[in-house]
């Protein structure tokens, strides 16, 4: 499983203008759920503010990203197989949930794409 | 200065269908057996400008490739903003059927992508006799839908940031950026609700296994090429249709997505070369 480093995430997110600019209207609190572990992404006018672990109690999300560990690991490889290489293609398979108000990331979907994708190659995969 | 015209010809088809009278833009190139080209949902005849100018195809094959009405410059109907557009499976083949014969082409082959390659499927079982040989690329027999259908239509929604954002993922990954970026601008120019409405075909208009089982490939070769990156009409998808009938193949294009002729045509011609020589060499 990827040893993520989630302030090199968001410094790479923040540092991409064109990605910050395509997010610029995206104002939303992520939840990353690897299976065993859950992060909140908070995001405000397209950059990350921050990602923590999620709080024991009230945690508050817009929406969640569920999918097993060794599925983010995959989709987290310099080169994914096919099927692991895109959320879609996660969600096609079934072993990726989506739940809560989609709505901003269906409207930014480039942008959650994006922003999901910085980990690849990066990431230590176990 | 560098300047070149493509040797590509486009005009204007009036064709009446179900008592409407449509204006169909197709492309045509080259000259010999009629290779009629099918786009996918959402997109438009442009996807095989590749094919169309290519000499290892044009010299032997007619290609033409027409926008299906609602899509890239054929006309929507009279009426367009006040109802929802809706492909059906029944509209699509007499579209095709009706094209072919507008045009007199005198046994054609005909090849589909995505929607396209599930339409042949219906051809090949309803009208075997007439087409030479049918080419599925991307041919599944249904998709279980994975996402929500609404988001592709609805006001506060960009349909034309959205829906390339959605098929970025079905193009491999070493496509050459130029054809990537072109493919998904096909997607951003779809009009509203068409991409929605061919999904209705494609999701909600399934063949049965009695169907597939009933397809006889002795009347008309039926041929299947799939890319390995499509989680759309996924391999396994394919390979269940060479299951169920008999006498076809499920060849796996890899390095591939969804749209093989506009991603890489090097490399799809590496896959469609030997079909195209079988075809022709396999005569009438």
């Amino acid at each position: 499983m990827p040893d993520l480093n989630f302030q090199e995430w968001a410094d790479t997110a923040n540092a991409d203008a064109g990605l910050v600019h395509r997010g610029r209207y995206v104002n939303a609190v992520v939840l990353l759920d690897l299976g065993d572990e859950h992060h909140l992404i908070s995001i405000r006018d397209g950059r990350i503010e921050s990602i923590v672990p999620k709080p024991r109690v009230m945690p508050l999300w817009t929406f969640a990203i569920r999918a097993p560990r060794e599925e983010w690991g995959a989709f987290w490889q310099a080169r994914p197989v096919p099927g692991s290489h895109d959320i879609m293609a996660l969600l096609r398979r079934q072993v990726m949930v989506v739940e809560g108000d989609l709505h901003p990331l269906m409207a930014n979907l480039r942008y959650f794409k994006d922003v999901l994708e910085i980990p690849r190659g990066k990431a230590n995969a176990a | 200065m560098s300047a070149t015209i493509e040797d590509i010809t486009g005009r204007y088809l009036r064709l009446t269908l179900d008592g409407t009278e449509h204006r169909i833009y197709f492309e045509e190139a080259g000259s010999g057996i009629p290779l009629l080209c099918l786009h996918t949902a959402g997109a438009d005849n442009r996807q095989y400008r590749h094919l169309m100018q290519d000499p290892a195809v044009t010299e032997r094959f007619r290609v033409i490739a027409f926008d299906m009405p609602w899509h890239g410059k054929s006309s929507a109907p009279e009426g367009w903003r006040d109802r929802p557009y809706e492909l059906t499976a029944d509209a699509y083949r007499d579209l095709v059927v009706g094209f072919a014969d507008a045009l007199d082409l005198v046994d054609p082959v005909v090849m589909g992508c995505s929607i396209g390659g599930r339409i042949v499927l219906k051809l090949a079982l309803e009208r075997p006799d007439r087409f030479r040989a049918l080419i599925g690329l991307q041919s599944g027999p249904h998709v279980a839908p994975y996402y929500e259908r609404e988001y592709l239509h609805r006001p506060d929604v960009h349909a034309g940031d959205l829906i390339p954002a959605l098929m970025s993922g079905l193009i491999g990954p070493d496509a050459p950026t130029a054809n990537r970026d072109e493919t998904l601008w096909h997607y951003a120019q779809g009009g509203p609700g068409v991409f929605k409405g061919d999904l209705h075909f494609y999701k909600d208009e399934s063949l049965s296994d009695d169907d597939l089982a009933a397809i006889d490939t002795t009347a008309c070769p039926l041929y299947f090429l799939t890319g390995e990156y499509d989680y759309s009409c996924m391999p396994e998808d394919t390979i269940y249709l060479a299951a169920q009938i008999k006498g076809t193949e499920a060849i796996i294009m890899r390095g591939l997505g969804h749209f093989p002729m506009s991603e890489d045509h090097e490399l799809f011609m590496s896959y469609l070369a030997p079909v195209l020589a079988t075809i022709e060499a396999e005569g009438l």
